[in-house]
């Protein structure tokens, strides 16, 4: 079964306070990083999977993001289907 | 009467819960591992405070997928007692049993501390013991616990008499000071403050000796 892989980027509803957020674009203007005017965490999250073909990937993968990685009420995600490794075995 | 304390690996507040059950109360419990699925003979659930697989990806999310947590899912929706306390009030929400989301501290501190609650019990069932609008002092324990939820379904919520405890002075920057929600029917209730560690007056009050002492009544 060809191998896929995955980045998902999961970041916090623009409606939802990020105050590790605001801490880090604080401490950014201490290191002398001034101008920094939005800073934002969210996670990236690296996955490998195995699927007969591109579309089931897919589908497993918008699964997995929607119901574990993120937390709809709170968390937005975006998937990112990288080249198929094509690794097989 | 038996009281399930379901137990995760990192949960930390289980013994807790089971001396405020059993030692303050004289109300029999039973420990149920993540792993179990069998609830019979149990009136009531609590999901008790911790870190639940440490807290992994977000607190909740992975409890969420446990075996126990499935047969409680189907208990309550049965109509049976369910109360998650402060990791267990995360698992819920994940769980989708209760809406909305908990947050990091909007001042980023993990808080431990009293505090004063305000209580409005509306149906909910473990509150049937507490005036409405009355005031009652437990202990909060958390970094993780600034409710979210959209402004619509917060009104939502208020309008339907589920947002059942507010803090009087928020601590964590909570919408609508929400300390504790119950679920519309009333069997279940989630909060943030610990009422299991106000049962005993040798640590201090015990005004959540009425919360568990619901049971019995």
């Amino acid at each position: 079964m060809p191998l896929f892989s995955a980045r998902v980027l999961v970041s916090l509803r623009p409606s939802v306070l990020d105050p590790a957020g605001e801490a880090t674009r604080a401490a950014a203007a201490r290191l002398g990083v001034d101008g920094v005017s939005r800073l934002r965490i969210g996670k990236a999250v690296e996955v490998e999977l195995d699927a007969p073909d591109a579309a089931t990937a897919r589908q497993q993968l918008e699964l997995l993001s929607d119901r574990l990685l993120a937390n709809p009420v709170i968390e937005n995600w975006t998937l990112e289907l990288l080249d198929d490794a094509g690794a097989g075995a | 009467m038996t009281l399930g304390v379901v137990v995760f690996p990192g949960s930390n507040c289980d013994r807790d819960v089971r001396w405020a059950a059993e030692g303050c109360l004289g109300i029999r419990t039973r420990f149920l591992w993540h792993e179990e699925r069998d609830l019979t003979g149990l009136d009531a659930v609590v999901i008790p405070g911790g870190f639940s697989y440490g807290d992994y990806l977000r607190c909740g999310a992975i409890a969420r997928f446990a075996p126990v947590l499935q047969e409680v899912m189907a208990f309550a929706q049965r109509g049976g007692r369910v109360l998650g306390i402060c990791n267990g009030f995360q698992v819920l929400t994940e769980l989708g049993l209760l809406p909305g989301a908990l947050t990091r501290n909007r001042h980023l501190h993990f808080l431990c501390e009293p505090t004063e609650l305000t209580v409005q019990p509306g149906a909910c069932s473990w509150l049937q013991s507490y005036g409405a609008g009355e005031v009652v002092s437990f202990p909060i324990a958390h970094g993780e616990g600034r409710y979210q939820v959209e402004p619509e379904q917060l009104r939502q919520l208020e309008d339907n008499g589920q947002v059942v405890l507010r803090y009087c002075r928020n601590p964590n920057g909570s919408v609508g000071d929400v300390a504790g929600l119950s679920n519309a029917a009333g069997n279940v209730l989630g909060l943030m403050p610990h009422p299991e560690r106000a049962c005993d007056a040798t640590t201090g009050g015990v005004d959540g000796r009425r919360l568990l002492g619901s049971l019995l009544s």
